[in-house]
């Protein structure tokens, strides 16, 4: 089960809506082996496409050393399908390589750029294997927005 | 001469769990055929023979000192002692 806060799960939405109609992509990180989403960190799109997403290899590199450094790891990587529905895709499946995190998935197809409901759903991906898994959204107050950055 | 290697979660399956291992050689290609010996099947994870050619898989990012490598020659990127060299998969999808 992925157990997340309001404010973290509103701003992954924010993100998915405001970068329609391309998919939005990013992390949210936590204490390594707490399975705590708390530092959202949205990511460059670098295919900028609708059906394609890749960190930018430069930033990739840099929020892995932030996250090193402060003891981190990916506890959700998500991104967004903008014209299917929220489940992985054969490449999603094939290139999942974080098999301890949240697989996190948000469709923009019904309501685009607008406000109004999306699908968000949440999977594990281990050898190629999907198990979708229940999400929990806490009222618990997300980190003070000083620990949040939009780019590594 | 050494150079450490940061592997990623998903590849510490051929380094016994370490984060981190030794290596050395002139070159990425060179040290990552030292890798190999010592971490049989890394190899296959990080290069892929395209027509008898080797060549970094396409989504592997491989950086020396922070520098992604397919900006500074790939393979042929130089190495020398006391490098950093860290491997990461390419966060991607469809």
């Amino acid at each position: 089960m992925l157990t997340i806060d309001q404010a973290t799960y509103d701003a992954i939405v924010a993100h998915a809506k405001r970068d329609h109609p391309d998919e939005a992509c990013g992390i949210v990180a936590g204490p390594e082996g707490s399975d705590r989403p708390e530092r959202l960190v949205e990511m460059t799109n670098a295919a900028g496409s609708p059906t394609f997403y890749e960190f930018d290899s430069t930033e990739l590199l840099a929020l892995y050393k932030q996250m090193w450094a402060a003891d981190e790891e990916p506890v959700v990587i998500y991104h967004s399908h903008t014209a299917t529905e929220a489940f992985p895709s054969r490449t999603d499946i094939g290139l999942a390589s974080e098999p301890g995190a949240h697989y996190v998935l948000v469709s923009t197809r019904e309501h685009g750029n607008n406000q109004g409901p999306v699908e968000f759903r949440s999977y594990s991906i281990v050898d190629g294997e999907v198990t979708e898994e229940e999400v929990a959204v806490s009222d618990e107050s997300s980190p003070p927005e000083s620990q949040r950055s939009t780019t590594p | 001469m050494t150079v450490e290697v940061r592997i990623p979660t998903i590849l510490r399956t051929y380094t016994d769990g370490e984060k981190a291992v030794q290596s050395e050689g002139e070159t990425l290609g060179g040290l990552i055929d030292n890798l190999e010996s010592a971490h049989p099947g890394l190899r296959d994870r990080l290069i892929d023979d395209k027509d008898g050619q080797p060549d970094l898989r396409r989504f592997v990012n491989i950086y020396v000192n922070d520098e992604d490598v397919r900006f500074s020659g790939g393979l042929q990127a130089p190495v020398a002692d006391g490098d950093q060299v860290v491997v990461l998969p390419a966060v991607a999808g469809g």
